[in-house]
Parts: C-alpha cells; structure tokens; sequence
C-alpha cells in the first residue's frame, strides 16, 4: 500500500526482496546501499543472527528523485528466507506494493527455489493478494557460479507468466539496479493506472 | 488499515495539519521527548519534538515491524492485538500504541513525565486522532470514487518521468 503525503509531497512505496534462504536478499539490498550517494540513502537495519542469518527483516530507505514535484521513497525490505521463519515473512509481505524474488540458480537449490515460490503466493493470497496483480519480477542470482541450472530451465519452472527478469550476480553488483528499477517502475505505472491516468 | 488493502494511503494539507495540534498537544501535557505516528506498514506520518538528533525512518519501520510481531504473537494466543507496548529504557521509555487500530502512535519520554501521564494523555490524543483518520479514509474513498482526486499527481506521469528517476 503506497503512502501518498500531500502534507510533504512524498510518495513511499515497499519493496519486498524474496527468495530461498542463502539466495542473495541481503547481499542485494548490501549491495544497493553501497552504490547509493549518501543523501538518497537512509541507514540499512539488519535484525539478523550472530552468523548473519537474517531473522525478521532487513530495511533500506531509498530516495529515487521528484516526480511532479513528489519525493518519491522507496523502502526496501527482505524476508528471512529459511523455512521456519515463515510467521515473520507474512508480516513483512503486508502492505506491499512490489515485489522481487531472487532465485538461487544453484543445481541444488532448484527445489528450494520452487518452494519459496509456492510460498509466497501463499502468504499472498493470505494477506488478500495475487501475486499475478502486483508488480513483480524476478531475479536469477548467483549466474557466475559454475553449477547452475540454465536460464530457460529457470524461467520455464520460475516464470510462467514472463514477468521482467533478470541475470545477477549480487556479490559484484551486476543486475542488482536493473532488478530494482523494473520492479519501481512496474509500481509507479502502477500508482499511474491507480490514479485514473 | 485505510480502506481495502490495495488501496493508496492519503494524507491531505488539512488532515495533516489537525493532526500536527493533536500530538503538539500531547507533547506538552505528557511532557515527553518526541512523539510520533506511523502506519502499520512503517511509514512515517508526522512527528514532533526533539526529532532533529533521531533517525525517524529507522524507528518507523522498526516501530511497524515491532506492531506486526506482536500482533503475531497475539493471534497466537488468541487476542486481537496488543494495542499498548511499553519499553523501558535506563534512561528514556517509549510508548507505542495502536490508535482506531490503524495507525501507531509512538511517545519517547525520559524522567521528566512518567508512564502514568503518559498513559492518560495518550488516551485523551488517541480519541482525538481516531476522528481525524476516520475523516481522512472518508476523504481518500471519496476521490477514490472520483478517479483519484483532482490534483492525483499520477495522472499525467510519462514513461520519461520514471527513468529520470534512475538517471
């Protein structure tokens, strides 16, 4: 749900970064806050474990510019991606405007990849979403790792509907702005079509 | 929340305006640090007081995210929610609590006020504030039924607009 503050003239729009557990969320939003000058940028809160697992969400406030005259903010959050802490990520799901998943293409982290998927349309459909309703694209992380599974073996099992997405590696930063801008433009058309335009 | 779930969340001049009297107010006969309101899904609405030194977005969110586990926690138990958190600090304490269960309204104070007063002002503010939100979610389902309101500043945004935006 985007928050439209006349008051302030600001739009505040949520992101949300999901995927298996390991499959590069934090390392994309890690990655986001390095590479943004300091006054687009607000501080990144990690509430993760003592080895860095996150445990209920990461958060980056970003700045993007003005349209008409709008600041326009997006806040990015990741879920934690490990099974057991499904609870957490139905919470973080609410009030989203858009949403990124990162797959792992690892051979071996395939299933874990279709599982994470069932699971969020689930807790979609929980929060009354659909997930084919909402902004939403796909990212194929980890592509500079020599086991991965092919991109069209990918897009066949992850895909179906031919949402944007793309190749990244989030170690190097490669794909990490592609992904992000296309999921902040499919929310803004979105506002766009809201807003009777 | 404010409508169906999909729907934008508005803030209009005047609405922000009543609602900047009401937490001033609190402010002053809680005799509290800062004060502030969020929605349920971490973004700030307004805030008054020593909020110069504090990293408001931050607090926000973990405000948001601290509602959200709680509220988690009292499905589980079977509660609706726990509409009153109280942390306690060595130093300063806040108060977080649900107002007309939509919006968190969040009171920072130190030794100079106490949880009691705080408790009773933020009772007195919350009623003050439910009147507010509930002229708002009117007012933002009115344009809604509109087509977005007169000034939407959606309507007339290009492609262009948008990819200025990466540039």
């Amino acid at each position: 749900m985007s928050f439209i503050n006349y008051a302030s003239r600001e739009i505040n729009c949520k992101i949300v970064y999901y995927g298996p557990g390991l499959c590069g969320k934090t390392t994309n939003l890690q990655h986001v806050y390095q590479k943004t000058a300091p006054e687009a940028k607000g501080k990144m809160i990690s509430l993760a474990t003592e080895t860095e697992r996150t445990l209920f969400f990461d958060f980056l406030p970003l700045a993007l510019g003005e349209i008409r005259g709008f600041k326009t903010r997006f806040h990015l959050y990741t879920v934690p991606g490990q099974v057991f802490y499904d609870a957490s990520r139905k919470l973080i799901l609410k009030g989203v405007d858009g949403v990124v998943f990162v797959a792992d293409s690892q051979e071996e982290r395939l299933d874990a990849n279709i599982e994470s998927m069932e699971n969020l349309k689930v807790n979609l459909e929980e929060q009354g979403y659909q997930l084919e309703n909402l902004p939403f694209v796909i990212q194929y992380n980890k592509r500079d790792l020599p086991n991965v599974t092919s991109l069209a073996e990918l897009r066949e099992l992850l895909n179906p509907d031919n949402v944007p997405d793309f190749e990244a590696c989030a170690q190097t930063g490669e794909g990490v702005f592609e992904t992000l801008k296309a999921v902040a433009k499919l929310i803004l058309l979105e506002l766009k079509k809201g807003s009777g335009g | 929340m404010l409508g169906p779930q999909h729907s934008t969340f508005v803030m209009y001049d005047e609405e922000f305006k009543r609602i900047s009297v009401v937490i001033d107010k609190l402010l002053r006969e809680s005799n509290s640090k800062v004060i502030f309101l969020v929605d349920k899904n971490g973004q700030l609405i307004a805030g008054c007081g020593e909020t110069e030194h504090l990293d408001t977005t931050s607090l926000a969110s973990l405000t948001a995210g601290n509602i959200a586990a709680t509220g988690g926690l009292a499905k589980l138990i079977g509660e609706k929610e726990f509409s009153i958190l109280f942390h306690e600090g060595e130093k300063d304490n806040i108060h977080i609590s649900i107002v007309a269960q939509r919006v968190i309204l969040v009171v920072i104070f130190d030794q100079r006020s106490s949880l009691g007063l705080v408790r009773l002002r933020v009772k007195k503010a919350s009623d003050e504030l439910a009147v507010i939100f509930e002229d708002l979610a009117k007012k933002t389902a009115d344009a809604a039924a509109q087509g977005g309101g007169p000034d939407s500043p959606f309507a007339e945004i290009t492609d262009d607009d948008i990819d200025n935006l990466f540039s």
